[in-house]
């Protein structure tokens, strides 16, 4: 795609200098943001950075408190964007008394060019449940169930807030690549997550998020890159104080009791340094860090004591 | 744009692809679905539909032909009487009890977020309830057609069923309250204790001149009074003329339409400012 159309490209989401508080709270302090169609976007961060928020604010289930929301640039609210979006919700419930086709039907009518009942039933994985009640369905066979109501209108874009929060690993993997499927139709999907694996599997932009502010939006790869590759734990004979692990590279440091914890890049180096200021450790553990304990050595945890 | 694009054709963001879906079917879907969840809940569809026939079989039909007021047989007065019980309090349960349990379970967050205009979702319970009144009305007809021997004429069953379906409409928006202002566990206590008190203390289904004094000068301000009034006239039983038993009624409808709404816009204040 060339300058001149990208330029034209009316985004999917925008989200300009959105401030949001519940309240006394502020749960969104200045965000912008922008999707484009066909991105397919992770939106990371602890509970409580404002995730939830920010999708709520996309989908028009929340107003902002200042700055403005754009949903294929209209309204999060018009009808027009509604009937292009599908969204699987954290808290939402659903008729128990339906049966998993029969409530599939029903979402169906809601949407201009839905898809066929079926082909939403198999993308979700829900291909021979269609006569089973919903109050009968497992809670994984629920979340799939979600999934099938906001996908079978065949929108353009869909939301998916903690999608697989819950479920177990190996529900989780097939999930994740059910929600793959969808997003291989070309489609513009946001999830939020805590689950870093799940962004690194599923987006190809990571936006993190922490008290309600962006701290980083990114490829899954920089950010990763961006952050400290080991994670070292050990237990120290006397409590130590935050000085006495002043040292270089070191982020994202952690003491609870005698339990120590940090990142690094040279965990030798540090590890060194804490030697020959006569630190007595035991317990010494060095492991590769993942993409989620790399974030969250980016937010809060890591900046509180440097 | 001289035709609409086709499925798949729509270029993101372009104003001028946007489609939105037809409301009728939409409409009608979300009817059928409200009324089959009813349906498949016994406590609620069968006490709805059989309450009013056993009220009829065991206090009605041993008298049933007995005279009452004029040409009118106690059968057919206590016929329109437990109609109006009937459907009454079927608009409070199917309405307004099931959109309690609703939000309850946040099943209108889930509706929130789908592309269903609000209007809809409560228009098709409505259209639900209508046709759950309708089906009690037939059902009670037909026994006091048949077991009663209540014969009112074709004109007068439509004219009878047709005031307890329109009279009904204050009950809708009785059950539109109850359902934001109670809790969804409280909703079906305090749905039974408003109704079943509004029925007994308006004359509905016990006559006034056995009640206290009180409770005749109350029972003229009572919804339930004028919905019994405006069947009763339709059967020749007239105590009070049907236009102002019907704008009685428009009235309690729109007072209790606004305090649905302010109940409704408080709680999306709550939950979706």
């Amino acid at each position: 795609m060339d300058q001149v159309e990208l330029s034209r490209v009316v985004p999917t989401v925008e989200l300009a200098a959105v401030h949001k508080s519940y309240g006394n709270t502020e749960a969104l302090s200045g965000i912008d943001m922008r999707i484009d169609p066909g991105e397919v976007v992770a939106i990371l961060g602890p509970n409580g950075a404002g995730k939830t928020t920010a999708v709520s604010l996309m989908l028009g289930l929340r107003g902002t408190t200042s700055g403005d929301v754009r949903l294929f640039g209209l309204p999060p609210n018009d009808r027009r964007a509604r009937a292009r979006r599908g969204a699987m919700l954290q808290e939402s419930g659903v008729p128990a008394m339906l049966t998993v086709r029969e409530l599939v039907d029903l979402f169906r009518s809601y949407y201009p060019a839905p898809l066929a009942t079926d082909v939403a039933l198999d993308l979700a994985g829900l291909g021979d449940r269609g006569r089973v009640r919903v109050s009968n369905l497992s809670g994984g066979q629920r979340q799939r169930l979600y999934f099938a109501l906001a996908v079978c209108g065949d929108p353009d874009a869909l939301f998916l807030d903690e999608p697989t929060v819950a479920m177990d690993v190996a529900s989780r993997r097939a999930f994740v690549s059910t929600i793959s499927g969808f997003a291989a139709r070309g489609k513009t999907i946001v999830l939020t997550t805590h689950n870093m694996e799940e962004a690194d599997e599923l987006a190809q932009r990571v936006i993190v998020i922490d008290r309600g502010r962006v701290v980083a939006d990114d490829t899954p790869a920089r950010i990763k890159a961006r952050v400290p590759g080991k994670r070292v734990t050990f237990s120290s004979e006397h409590p130590l104080a935050p000085d006495d692990m002043a040292v270089p590279d070191m982020r994202g440091l952690r003491i609870d009791g005698s339990q120590v914890r940090f990142f690094s890049n040279h965990p030798e180096e540090v590890l060194a340094a804490l030697f020959a200021r006569g630190v007595r450790l035991f317990d010494l553990e060095v492991v590769g860090a993942d993409l989620a304990e790399a974030f969250l050595s980016l937010t809060s945890e890591g900046r509180v004591l440097q | 744009m001289l035709a609409l694009p086709r499925r798949g054709s729509r270029v993101a963001g372009g104003v001028g692809g946007d489609q939105v879906a037809p409301l009728l079917p939409m409409l009608i879907a979300q009817a059928r679905a409200q009324a089959l969840a009813f349906w498949r809940v016994p406590s609620m569809s069968a006490s709805a539909l059989l309450m009013p026939l056993m009220l009829f079989a065991f206090f009605v039909l041993p008298h049933a032909r007995d005279p009452y007021q004029g040409s009118v047989s106690l059968g057919a007065y206590m016929l329109a009487a437990i109609g109006a019980y009937a459907v009454g309090s079927v608009m409070i349960f199917n309405f307004g009890v099931t959109l309690a349990l609703d939000r309850g379970q946040k099943v209108d967050l889930l509706m929130r977020a789908a592309p269903l205009p609000a209007s809809v979702f409560v228009l098709a319970r409505a259209i639900s309830a209508l046709v759950y009144g309708l089906i009690a009305l037939v059902l009670l007809f037909a026994m006091a057609w048949l077991a009663g021997g209540i014969a009112l004429g074709a004109t007068t069953w439509l004219a009878l069923g047709t005031r307890l379906l329109v009279g009904s409409l204050p009950f809708i928006a009785l059950g539109f309250v109850i359902a934001y202002l109670a809790g969804p566990t409280a909703a079906p206590a305090i749905a039974n204790m408003v109704f079943l008190g509004m029925a007994f203390a308006s004359g509905m289904l016990v006559p006034l001149d056995q009640m206290p004094d009180v409770l005749r000068m109350v029972a003229p301000f009572l919804p339930t009074y004028h919905y019994a009034q405006f069947a009763w006239d339709a059967i020749g039983a007239t105590q009070q003329g049907a236009v102002t038993s019907g704008l009685w009624l428009l009235g309690f409808s729109l007072a209790l339409f606004a305090l649905a709404m302010y109940a409704y816009r408080r709680e999306a204040m709550r939950r979706f400012a």
